[in-house]
């Protein structure tokens, strides 16, 4: 379960953590491969974004200020005229909770820097670059930048596509004709498998879903994606926290 | 290029929003440390936010969409490639609503 990987021991006390541009360098080198991954789920974004009507601009802010994949994608389905902000942010935030557990696992090493370098750093941390510099802070290297380093890689793969994806979706007409409409669950579908992390998900999954279900047929809107989300992860917690 | 305002303020909303969770956790950090049933609420929200979801298209809409479901994770867990798992995915739903389209 999620809660393993906060048992790292954080780094020895009497050892400095570092924080330069060869670690920038260490991390982007490693980011790059997952780079390509991150373009094309970009693209996947961008084509949708343009679905969802919203304009290229809108996707390059969107994309440079929020920089978060699952987050923005998930926002696509509550676009609609006039915008539903606060179910939107309420969304944004449920669905970004779990960067407190990314940036609590972290914190031993980030607190040995300075504040600001911190501050800067975090904003671009995903999961992608956290598990790949929780990976490096293992093995005994104590770079920080390499978090910097290799969200800065990212990040440009992140804006570059999604911007590159709304432009293409102006030249795909009528996207439901050639099943296009289904990328945004399967998208989904593809991280869900990446999640299971065994037996102890099956209860919260379920309720989830059968909560989400009910919810989408007696309730308008969105409110099933919190109603599932949260009731599900409650079960979850119920079930298995003792 | 145009965007509005509605729009704009909602995108900085999330922005700053986003911002939270990600320095959140590190501020926290000096001061707390989280309980055992926070952390794992926090593990479990990703998975069953996602479920929820896609839970009505799969489970509501139509045979295509749960067939097309299926074999976009079966295509998933064997390979483990995103970008094939949607190529089959959204091939299958189109090819599944093809199908039912003729059989009418």
């Amino acid at each position: 379960m999620a809660d393993d990987r906060l048992v790292a021991p954080g780094p020895p006390s009497e050892e400095p953590v570092g924080f330069d541009v060869t670690g920038a360098a260490a991390g982007a080198r490693r980011a790059l491969p997952i780079a390509l991954s991150v373009c094309a789920y970009g693209l996947v974004f961008g084509v949708l974004a343009q679905q969802a009507q919203l304009s290229l601009l809108d996707v390059a802010l969107m994309s440079g200020f929020v920089f978060a994949g699952s987050a923005q994608l998930i926002v696509l389905s509550l676009w609609s005229m006039p915008l539903p902000i606060a179910t939107i942010l309420l969304t944004t935030l449920i669905v970004n909770l779990r960067n407190l557990l990314l940036g609590a696992a972290i914190s031993p090493w980030f607190l040995r820097i300075s504040p600001l370098k911190a501050y800067v750093t975090l904003f671009f941390m995903s999961d992608e670059n956290w598990a790949l510099t929780m990976g490096e802070f293992a093995k005994g290297r104590r770079n920080a930048a390499f978090l910097l380093g290799s969200g800065l890689i990212l990040y440009v793969a992140w804006v570059g596509s999604t911007v590159v994806g709304r432009t293409l979706g102006d030249v795909v007409h009528d996207p439901a004709r050639f099943g296009l409409d289904f990328a945004f669950t399967a998208v989904f579908l593809s991280l869900l498998v990446g999640l299971w992390k065994g037996k102890s998900d099956l209860l919260p999954w379920v309720v989830a879903a059968v909560v989400a279900v009910a919810a989408a047929h007696f309730l308008p809107g969105k409110w099933y994606i919190l109603l599932g989300g949260v009731s599900g992860s409650i079960a979850g917690v119920v079930r298995h926290a003792d | 290029m145009q965007t509005s305002f509605p729009a704009l303020l909602t995108i900085l909303g999330m922005a700053l929003v986003t911002y939270g969770t990600r320095i959140s956790g590190f501020w926290l950090m000096r001061y707390v440390t989280l309980s055992t049933r926070m952390k794992a609420w926090l593990g479990f929200l990703p998975g069953t936010v996602i479920v929820a979801i896609v839970a009505p298209t799969v489970f509501s809409t139509g045979l295509a969409e749960a067939g097309a479901a299926v074999a976009t994770v079966l295509v998933m867990a064997r390979t483990r490639n995103v970008l094939l798992a949607m190529i089959v995915g959204i091939g299958a739903v189109w090819g599944l609503r093809l199908l039912q389209a003729s059989l009418r």
